[in-house]
């Protein structure tokens, strides 16, 4: 058996639908229902299985159409870049607002991806969020939470 | 049925219902125009936007932005050989040499055509078949759903899977696994949340469909470093040629239209098949029914070659709503997607949907007919404007879909935990697609998920917890059946691409 990534990816979930079999055995089913047909936790056992099986099945089977991925060309830095501002825009939107926090992801984000036109960076960033945020909160009248607007005094 | 229609038209023909459809369909060709974002990434995009509106307008939106996806597909496909959904690679084959010969504006408008009359004729068919089949399927019982459940998630991941039948029944597995996260909804015990409060709900479908789809695809494009706009940027996008068609080219598309809108419905009623296969099939269709002077001009810009497609994968979008509409399970991604919509709104499709709502099964029929009309009328005069957005460059469209697909989430729940959750499922199916892993079949799983556990727990119930129930009703053999053919049809040819 040749060992490559989706061989790993496969293990990886044969191992993963074993511990979800774990953890469905674990669940707590009411007294009176242990014994009936089905339960809580009957799909998710099943579903276990099924997991384990086809998993297992591409574990051992031979690989019709081998994929290899050549990670030479695969643009890691980007994405790594891109990730980590999109989970620093999740954890500050809340906290910082809306507004500035979405304005400054999308400059990150333009900037990451290699945009040097500040003129459109500028442009795409802060009105583009300003107009869409008066066309949500102020026309369509959904509800944005923005501490520093608020403190500021523009939203209400 | 006529009093019906008259609801369905009234509705659909309301302002915001008209304005919804336009919208969608505007939105629709946008983003399906753009290659590797097809109408599930589309929909998934609108959905945030829907819950604001009634089912019926937000179905109508929806459904807008479907058709609107694959016209746009087509005008990509046509005008720079990179279609945007894989329904629309049929297009190409004739539509691109047909650009490249100067006739870009006539494949358009050859395209648009075809489009319209698939579309209208399988809405013709839609309109008689899903009544009748609503009736025939309030004999269901809970087996005959399960079997049929299971049908469409083993035929889904067989045409979705392009020979990795494995790797597609995984991804099965997986949104099923996705979808029982929360409590029980019998019992309400909880599972699989680890005490975690965040958890207790389960996961949203809509942070589901946006992870896999939008977000996913967005992170495709980056790691791949694949820039779906450079093709663009060598033609003229503005100097497209004349549109108009001449008789005889019309003559060739009357003999096209009415075969492949057949072949396209029948194919998209088929549970998995969908708008790709009907294409396909078309095409290869049509070249054995032309004579040996025109089969001499396929994929060299046969007018015919060009017309069959499209013809069938917009009928074959049509046929996809009879199985979401009469029996409430979806026979692809895209009507998984609306399936999973719906249920958000709080309405389940299915047989009672006829009666219990026929405002909305109505509407949404006669929505599709008035999509068509918008999309001719609008769309392919202003072809030539809307195709700029091909231009527009990834530095800039990439951290669009992200922001869009964050603040979906963000407006739904005010929560970083489905931020973070999102942006973990979106790296993990990113990984996956890297190696061909197909997410189709995990959406309809997630989406079906529920469902299939209610039907399982009613016939486990009903036969004292024996899987007799599998094979005790003709119905659920003949369905039984069908699956096992998928996978003996599957493990054959399996073994026949690993001889040659």
């Amino acid at each position: 058996m040749k060992i490559n990534s989706v061989k790993i990816i496969s293990l990886l979930f044969f191992i993963l639908s074993a511990f979800y079999l774990y953890t469905a055995h674990q669940i707590q089913v009411f007294t009176f229902d242990e014994n009936a047909p089905f339960n809580a936790k009957t799909f998710p056992i099943y579903l276990g299985y099924a997991g384990m099986f086809f998993s297992g099945l591409k574990l051992v089977l031979p690989d019709q159409k081998p994929i290899e991925v050549d990670s030479k060309h695969l643009e890691f830095k980007k994405t790594f870049l891109l990730v980590l501002t999109m989970i620093i825009y999740g954890a500050t939107i809340l906290k910082v607002g809306f507004f500035l926090s979405t304005s400054l992801f999308l400059v990150f984000s333009y900037y990451f991806l290699g945009e040097r036109r500040w003129k459109y960076i500028l442009i795409f960033s802060f009105p583009f969020v300003a107009i869409f945020m008066y066309l949500l909160h102020g026309l369509l009248a959904v509800y944005l939470r923005d501490p520093l607007l608020k403190y500021i005094g523009i939203m209400g | 049925m006529i009093e019906g229609i008259l609801i369905g038209l009234k509705t659909a023909l309301s302002f915001q219902n008209l304005l919804m459809v336009t919208t969608g369909c505007f939105a629709g060709t946008i983003i399906g125009m753009l290659p590797g974002l097809g109408p599930m990434t589309a929909i998934a995009l609108m959905i945030p936007i829907t819950y604001g509106f009634d089912p019926a307008t937000g179905l109508i939106l929806m459904a807008g932005v479907y058709y609107g996806a694959v016209f746009g597909g087509s005008t990509s496909s046509i005008l720079i050989n990179a279609p945007g959904v894989p329904g629309t690679v049929a297009t190409s084959f004739d539509g691109y040499p047909m650009a490249q010969q100067g006739k870009a504006g006539k494949a358009l408008a050859i395209a648009a055509y075809s489009s319209f009359a698939g579309g209208t004729i399988a809405a013709i068919f839609l309109l008689i078949a899903a009544p009748s089949l609503s009736k025939v399927s309030l004999s269901f019982r809970s087996p005959d759903y399960f079997g049929l459940m299971i049908l469409g998630l083993t035929a889904v991941a067989a045409f979705s899977s392009k020979g990795n039948f494995l790797k597609a029944m995984m991804m099965c597995v997986f949104g099923l696994m996705l979808a029982s996260i929360g409590q029980d909804t019998l019992s309400d015990i909880p599972r699989f949340t680890f005490n975690t409060m965040n958890l207790s709900d389960g996961i949203s479908f809509v942070l589901v469909v946006m992870a896999t789809f939008a977000m996913s695809e967005a992170l495709t494009i980056i790691i791949k470093g694949n820039d779906p706009t450079k093709a663009a940027k060598q033609i003229s996008l503005t100097d497209l040629g004349s549109i108009k068609v001449t008789k005889e080219e019309t003559k060739q598309m009357a003999k096209t239209i009415p075969r492949s809108s057949i072949l396209g419905f029948i194919v998209g009623v088929l549970p998995g098949a969908g708008a790709t296969i009907a294409s396909f099939l078309a095409y290869g269709m049509e070249r054995n029914f032309v004579s040996n002077t025109e089969k001499e001009k396929f994929g060299k810009g046969s007018v015919q070659g060009l017309s069959a497609p499209e013809t069938a994968n917009n009928a074959a979008c049509s046929g996809a709503f009879v199985p979401l509409l009469t029996l409430g399970i979806p026979g692809s991604g895209t009507t998984a997607v609306m399936l999973g919509a719906l249920l958000g709104f709080g309405i389940q499709p299915g047989p009672r949907l006829y009666e219990t709502n026929p405002e909305i099964f109505w509407s949404v029929i006669m929505s599709m007919y008035i999509g068509m009309v918008v999309l001719l009328i609008l769309n392919l005069p202003l072809i030539p404007y809307i195709a700029r957005i091909l231009a527009v460059p990834r530095t800039f469209l990439i951290p669009m879909i992200l922001f869009f697909s964050v603040t979906g989430i963000y407006l739904m729940s005010f929560n970083n935990f489905d931020i973070f959750l999102m942006i973990g499922i979106a790296v993990l199916a990113t990984i996956l697609r890297l190696y061909d892993f197909p997410m189709p079949p995990l959406i309809l799983a997630f989406v079906l998920g529920g469902l299939m556990e209610e039907n399982l727990r009613r016939s486990l119930l009903i036969s004292d917890g024996s899987w007799s129930f599998l094979w005790s009703r003709p119905l659920t053999i003949c369905i039984m059946i069908s699956i096992l053919l998928i996978i003996i049809w599957q493990i054959y040819s399996g073994l026949k691409s690993k001889n040659k």
